[in-house]
């Protein structure tokens, strides 16, 4: 088992390297590796608690129908996932990047931190790998 | 009333998120309210125009994601009657093959782009 950490800097609903970078974390887990999350910037809406689905009136679809899927929710999920595989995902935001964005209330298990805390973490890791934006 | 196009050249940006292209639906959302648009797929975006595309099968523990219908999509605004256009030539560098194209698509070549942009008053670059 290894641990690995993974840094995200990419907001959500604007980059493709947001699902990729929760496809790794969800691959890791499934492999029983330990993964850390740091989100930087825009990333750390990630986590934001005040994402709301909605429904689509250009598709045809009612709220229920679209199922509009929050990223919220994809990280609710992959903590619980890490909890029933027994392996440990941290969730880490940058604490500054989190105030300048006023995205404070953030779900369950997401924790707050600070590039210090990203060295830590990958000081603490086997592999690295950031996901930067463009 | 001005005549839109909107050229589409990023793809695949966010449409895991969005479930579609936000792009096309921005323009799909303009002909609801009564605009005249027409949409222009040049680069990777002439991807958007190939059939029997499938980005079902996503998951992240238990949270399945429906992911986006981009033939669904497609098929939408052609029915909409919105003019789609794609550039032949990105179709051809990419192997595209016509035979792969959703019905309805016009496929335009890149030295015709100039003179669609000069038929149109208004365009949206994405």
């Amino acid at each position: 088992m290894a641990t690995i950490t993974i840094g995200i800097m990419d907001p959500p609903y604007e980059s493709a390297n947001t699902p990729t970078a929760f496809r790794l974390v969800e691959a890791a887990i499934r492999k029983g590796h330990n993964v850390n999350v740091f989100c930087y910037e825009g990333a750390t809406a990630l986590g934001y608690a005040g994402q709301k689905p909605h429904a689509n009136a250009v598709h045809g679809l009612s709220l229920e129908e679209e199922d509009h899927p929050n990223p919220k929710e994809w990280v609710k999920s992959l903590l619980a996932f890490a909890r029933d595989k027994s392996v440990k995902l941290v969730w880490c935001n940058c604490g500054m990047c989190v105030d300048e964005r006023g995205v404070e209330n953030q779900i369950e298990g997401v924790c707050r931190g600070s590039p210090v805390d990203a060295w830590k973490y990958s000081e603490a890791s086997d592999g690295l790998l950031l996901i930067g934006t463009e | 009333m001005a005549k839109y196009l909107s050229i589409i050249d990023s793809s695949y940006r966010a449409t895991i998120e969005e479930q579609d292209d936000t792009a096309v639906w921005f323009t799909h959302a303009m002909k609801n309210g009564g605009a005249d648009v027409s949409i222009l797929l040049r680069g990777d975006a002439v991807n958007y125009a190939v059939s029997g595309q499938d980005a079902k099968g996503l998951r992240f523990g238990a949270r399945t994601v429906k992911g986006p219908d981009m033939v669904r999509d497609i098929q939408a605004v052609i029915a909409k009657k919105i003019p789609l256009y794609a550039v032949a030539d990105d179709l051809a560098e990419r192997g595209i093959p016509a035979s792969r194209l959703i019905p309805g698509v016009e496929q335009v070549q890149r030295s015709v782009i100039a003179r669609l942009i000069e038929t149109h008053d208004r365009i949206l670059s994405w």
